[in-house]
């Protein structure tokens, strides 16, 4: 994985049919990269459904959540609107896992995301970051710490 | 190694004997197939293992994919307002795919619950706050799929459908009366 303390690589994405998002447009507020494997894998224990039910808290904390796999834009669009989601998912679809490979969260035998968590702070600098053990959803309890940590941080600067 | 935070308190449902050796908490949701197959094997456990275990219920509704599990909760917990949290919890487990509201109010009604009271009850933002409290506690405490158990405070990682969680269980207790 990328080390922390460095920029955030930018890049763009396709986050629906027609519409690409650039990590550097989401300005003002903390970012939490979650890469994870494929789209529709089991509801219950699904990442991206736990997150889904997170967005109160990610609000809380300024950050806005985006999920990247190698999935394509149509896959992502029917996925999200299966499960309701109301957080963007990025194709890193063509070429197939560029920004995986970039951020160091690519599974070269799988050809998929690797389960990878990156806390980008409003500087667009890396703050925290978690690689997940193959098969095991990592949960948020890791992601909340670091984001109440960054904003402890801010207030003792401030 | 991923610790239960907060730790069992007074604000948890607790069932059996609170010296008991052996401490199982189970983060569930009322309308997720998994919890509700997982509810008769804890009943098993519960009867096998007897006076050995505390069995403790917190809520971890997945709202967006179960639309009644959060307010299913709210009922337990408006249940438990009248000392019958245990008895709604059984009966809500049992009947998981009708969990609408009337369904709901029949079935507080069959565990005794005073039906007026009840349906009061279930407007206290308190109880929904309860509900939300024990989700946050579960986020914290590393909770990524329902159902999810701990063990004497610690994340129990292993499958719990075929007995594997019995085993856990009785080889704990084994080594904890040794010591």
């Amino acid at each position: 994985m990328l080390p922390i303390g460095i920029i955030a690589p930018d890049f763009e994405l396709y986050s629906t049919p027609d519409q690409k998002l650039m990590l550097s447009d989401l300005r003002n507020q903390k970012i939490v990269l979650a890469f994870y494997p494929a789209d529709w894998s089991p509801v219950c224990g699904d990442q991206m459904s736990l997150y889904s039910e997170m967005q109160k808290y990610f609000a809380k904390h300024n950050a806005q959540l985006v999920g990247i796999s190698v999935d394509s834009k149509w896959s992502h669009l029917a996925f999200s609107e299966h499960n309701q989601f109301h957080f963007p998912l990025l194709a890193d679809f063509e070429p197939k896992g560029a920004v995986a490979r970039m951020y160091e969260a690519y599974n070269e035998k799988e050809g998929e995301c690797r389960r990878a968590l990156y806390v980008i702070d409003k500087n667009r600098i890396i703050r925290w970051r978690y690689l997940s053990p193959v098969g095991i959803n990592p949960g948020a309890d890791g992601i909340l710490n670091a984001l109440e940590q960054l904003d402890n941080l801010i207030k003792i600067q401030s | 190694m991923i610790q239960l935070t907060p730790a069992v308190n007074s604000h948890d449902h607790i069932y059996g004997n609170l010296q008991a050796q052996i401490e199982l908490v189970e983060y569930g949701d009322y309308e997720c197939p998994y919890c509700g197959a997982a509810y008769p094997i804890i009943k098993d456990i519960q009867q096998k293992l007897g006076r050995q275990l505390k069995f403790v219920f917190r809520n971890f509704p997945l709202s967006k994919i179960h639309p009644h599990a959060f307010s299913a909760a709210v009922a337990t917990e408006a249940a438990g307002l009248q000392g019958k949290f245990w008895e709604m919890h059984d009966v809500v487990f049992e009947n998981q795919k009708t969990l609408e509201k009337e369904n709901i109010i029949r079935l507080a009604e069959t565990v005794g619950l005073l039906p007026e009271r009840f349906e009061i009850d279930l407007q206290q933002k308190a109880l929904a706050e309860k509900v939300e409290k024990d989700f946050e506690s579960g986020l914290r405490s590393g909770v990524n799929k329902t159902p999810s158990f701990f063990v004497n405070g610690e994340k129990y990682e292993g499958a719990w459908g075929e007995g594997q969680l019995l085993q856990y269980l009785e080889t704990q207790l084994e080594s904890i009366l040794i010591v």
